[in-house]
């Protein structure tokens, strides 16, 4: 079964890094850049996210005979 | 052995969880998603092996095919019903899973109409022909 958690790493680092950033970005008195990566970090993550969704719910419609 | 793998990956999920919940909420949420979606990747493909083998039984019993299939659509809507609710439950939107359990519910009852309706017609005709 091909169970890899490197996925959730991946979202955990995006995460703090992303959050390394907006607070470094703050203190530099950059306010709206902060905001700016901070939105293009959950962006990514939500590509991501939603990649993994898309494969489980055709998994699941596979699985449980759902057609279209 | 896949179920420690789970367990351990459920381990590792809370204690990330708890590490982005101060950083930043949002992407603290997205870990639960992903931990669920991981979860669930692994169980749907057993859950597909247990189907084949209750599909093969109903053939051998010679059920009809239209009562099996509507028996698995009630249980995936079930499942993913109950993933979703627990979701939006997660995030702090108990009212929105309350609806998602309630439209589960729903579906479910849809589903069934062709069944209840074939019960029914069968207990009529038992009390007519006495």
């Amino acid at each position: 079964m091909a169970l890899d958690a490197s996925i959730l790493f991946q979202i955990a680092g995006i995460g703090i890094i992303v959050a390394l950033i907006h607070t470094i970005l703050k203190q530099m008195g950059k306010e709206e850049i902060a905001q700016f990566a901070t939105l293009v970090g959950f962006i990514i993550v939500l590509v991501i996210v939603i990649n993994g969704l898309s494969d489980l719910f055709q998994q699941i419609k596979s699985v449980f005979l759902f057609q279209g | 052995m896949d179920i420690i793998q789970i367990v351990v990956i459920g381990i590792i999920a809370s204690i990330l969880y708890i590490i982005l919940k101060e950083l930043n909420a949002s992407f603290a949420f997205f870990i639960v998603l992903i931990t669920t979606i991981l979860i669930f990747l692994v169980i749907i493909q057993q859950i597909g092996v247990i189907f084949q083998l209750i599909e093969s039984l109903g053939n051998k019993a010679n059920v009809d095919g239209m009562y099996m299939e509507t028996i698995l659509k009630i249980i995936g809507i079930a499942y993913i019903a109950e993933l979703g609710a627990n979701l939006t439950k997660d995030a702090g939107l108990q009212s929105v899973a309350a609806k998602i359990e309630l439209a589960g519910k729903i579906s479910i009852l849809l589903l069934a109409i062709p069944i209840i309706t074939a019960v029914i017609e069968a207990i009529l005709s038992f009390v007519d022909s006495v």
